[in-house]
């Protein structure tokens, strides 16, 4: 109940968020009745088993997907209700993606890589550099600019990843397993990573994980069964 | 231009890829641009044709002759402005292989009739004054390594026996198209060594005063020949050429034919390759399309994508055709007029530009409708 009484100054704000999928003549329930705030400069982890809607909500807030019915309030905007197209406009602005494979482009330099999501902005070029020399700096990859994704090392391939979401300032970062292709000290930096940018920049992370140490680094964690999300670590009601 | 550095490093991704999409282009423009040389060879005499002059050739066939006191006839048909006329010689230099055409024609009119040919007054003076004299056109004259003033012996394979000639003058030609391959000598000359009978000419060529009023020249000089022993055909000159060039049959159908299974192979390879890359990316276009690349702006990509292989492709095929026709013409003779054009290149970036846009085109549309959620799920 804590949590609701801070609802209205939550940066996130889940409301009934309902989740369907159609197989055939059969409706998947994946998220039910799903609430949750969420602060700024928080760092939030979502724990469950396989099929519990982790992602699945994590797709939603970063607005991959749109939800079966509820809202999905984002700095005071609704985002359930939004256009294809609008959508677009609002992940590129305000979320970070990061992913459990890092997903950068093979062909293209740790600079390019993380100069991508500036090249939707009217940034002009030498205004780009300046971002990606300081999103590159904040992940300790200065120095490896020029390099492609196959001459960097996993660890290194998702800060490359870290600097691309956090590149234009979004209003929140997205993890997706960020740790789940690691071992453990590589994990262990971008962890470290994460953390810095939650206290040092003051940026918000949600992190989907099944990594316990992973999850014990988030001050806020929330563990999902079968689509409806349990209480978090504090103890509170989500 | 911002985009650039995406574009070039998703044409380098696969380099044999590449290299063969992109070859698969140089080689179907430069077959496009050496069939257009082709087209245009055969056609080059309909294309520059006088829209002012008819030819004027026996009913029965273009080989039959005419007698040349239809000359003075022909010049007192109203509308009509000059006369000349011209038989073909058919000879060959040294060896069957050499081969370009021959016309005995008429010194004092001929000259007049086709304005778009140059030669200095002076060599036509010279050319004029020598019965054994000829003129030669530009590419025959390098052909051969001839200059003016050489002997030039003829093996006649109609008139019969050695011809000899003196070059006396060279002429070229005001616009590309022209043939520069032609050779001329004194009708009079022919006129008095023939085995055959004596003043008959191959056809001639009337310069008429009004070209809206071809057709009732062309009706009024055949039915002042008609019912008599050389009765006429006369056409415009552009007529006369594209019934010349139809005697080889329709070129212009087998070129067509040859071009349209080219393109639409080349649209499949670039097609196939171009699917085969998008599936090969998904999960990139997905992550593009997650950090705010829009759907039109993912299509974009795809199609810049395809067309950037279909430029480059095309310029190199181009390109090529464009050496290989400065080289001149292979076949000795038979493609007088071998270049290639601004029309064909100008087609052949149309035709570039369409196939790379087509064949990006499902690729594109699939990269555009991706779901995000699916794609992250599929890998």
């Amino acid at each position: 109940m804590t949590n609701n009484l801070h609802a209205q100054d939550a940066l996130i704000a889940v409301k009934n968020i309902h989740k369907n999928y159609q197989r055939g003549s059969e409706t998947i329930e994946v998220l039910r009745d799903v609430n949750l705030n969420i602060h700024k400069g928080e760092f939030v982890a979502f724990m469950g088993p396989s099929g519990s809607g982790k992602t699945t909500l994590l797709n939603l807030l970063g607005g991959l997907d749109v939800p079966t019915s509820g809202h999905i309030f984002i700095d005071g905007e609704d985002i359930a209700g939004m256009s294809a197209k609008k959508l677009t406009t609002w992940r590129s602005r305000h979320v970070g993606f990061i992913f459990q494979m890092y997903n950068l482009i093979p062909v293209m330099t740790a600079f390019q890589n993380v100069e991508l999501p500036l090249l939707l902005t009217r940034l002009s070029k030498s205004e780009r550099r300046r971002h990606v020399e300081a999103a590159l700096a904040i992940v300790g990859l200065a120095d490896r600019m020029s390099h492609y994704p196959r001459q960097l090392s996993g660890g290194q391939e998702q800060r490359v990843a870290i600097a691309r979401a956090i590149v234009t300032d979004p209003t929140f970062l997205l993890c997706d397993e960020p740790t789940g292709d690691l071992d453990r000290k590589s994990a262990n930096e971008i962890l470290d990573l994460l953390t810095r940018l939650v206290q040092e920049h003051a940026k918000t992370v949600l992190m989907v994980t099944h990594d316990p140490l992973a999850a014990n680094r988030a001050g806020t964690r929330f563990h999902l069964e079968k689509g409806v999300l349990a209480v978090n670590s504090k103890g509170e009601a989500p | 231009m911002k985009y650039l550095p995406l574009l070039l490093a998703n044409l380098g991704r696969k380099k044999m890829r590449t290299i063969l999409t992109i070859g698969s282009f140089t080689v179907a423009l430069f077959l496009f641009g050496l069939l257009g040389v082709i087209d245009m060879s055969f056609n080059q005499g309909v294309e520059v044709a006088g829209v002012d002059r008819l030819i004027v050739r026996n009913k029965t066939s273009l080989i039959m002759p005419l007698p040349i006191a239809y000359k003075e006839r022909l010049g007192q048909i109203q509308g009509v402005k000059d006369v000349t006329f011209a038989s073909w010689f058919g000879g060959v230099y040294q060896e069957p292989k050499n081969f370009f055409p021959q016309f005995a024609i008429d010194v004092d009119t001929y000259r007049g009739m086709f304005p778009e040919f140059i030669i200095p007054d002076q060599q036509w003076e010279d050319f004029a004054r020598d019965r054994q004299g000829c003129i030669v056109g530009r590419k025959t004259l390098e052909r051969f390594n001839w200059k003016i003033g050489d002997r030039i012996p003829i093996q006649a394979t109609i008139y019969r026996g050695l011809w000899d000639f003196t070059i006396r003058g060279v002429y070229d030609a005001k616009r590309e198209a022209d043939d520069t391959t032609q050779f001329w000598f004194h009708f009079n000359y022919l006129n008095e060594r023939t085995p055959f009978p004596k003043d008959y000419v191959g056809w001639y060529t009337v310069r008429i005063h009004d070209p809206d009023n071809a057709g009732p020249v062309a009706k009024a000089v055949d039915e002042r020949f008609a019912n008599s022993s050389f009765e006429t055909t006369t056409e415009t000159e552009k007529a006369f050429m594209a019934g010349f060039v139809k005697q080889f049959g329709n070129i212009k159908l087998i070129i067509l034919s040859v071009g349209s299974v080219v393109m639409f192979t080349l649209l499949l390879i670039t097609g196939g390759n171009m699917s085969l890359s998008i599936r090969e990316r998904i999960n990139e276009i997905a992550v593009l399309k997650a950090i705010g690349f829009g759907p039109v702006r993912v299509l974009g990509l795809v199609l810049a994508e395809s067309i950037g292989y279909a430029v480059i492709g095309g310029f190199l095929g181009l390109s090529l055709c464009k050496l290989f026709t400065l080289s001149g013409d292979p076949t000795n003779g038979l493609l007088p007029v071998f270049f290639l054009s601004h029309e064909t290149v100008l087609y052949g970036i149309g035709i570039t530009l369409l196939v790379g846009l087509v064949s990006g085109s499902i690729p594109a549309l699939v990269a555009m409708r991706l779901n995000i959620v699916d794609a992250m799920r599929r890998v």
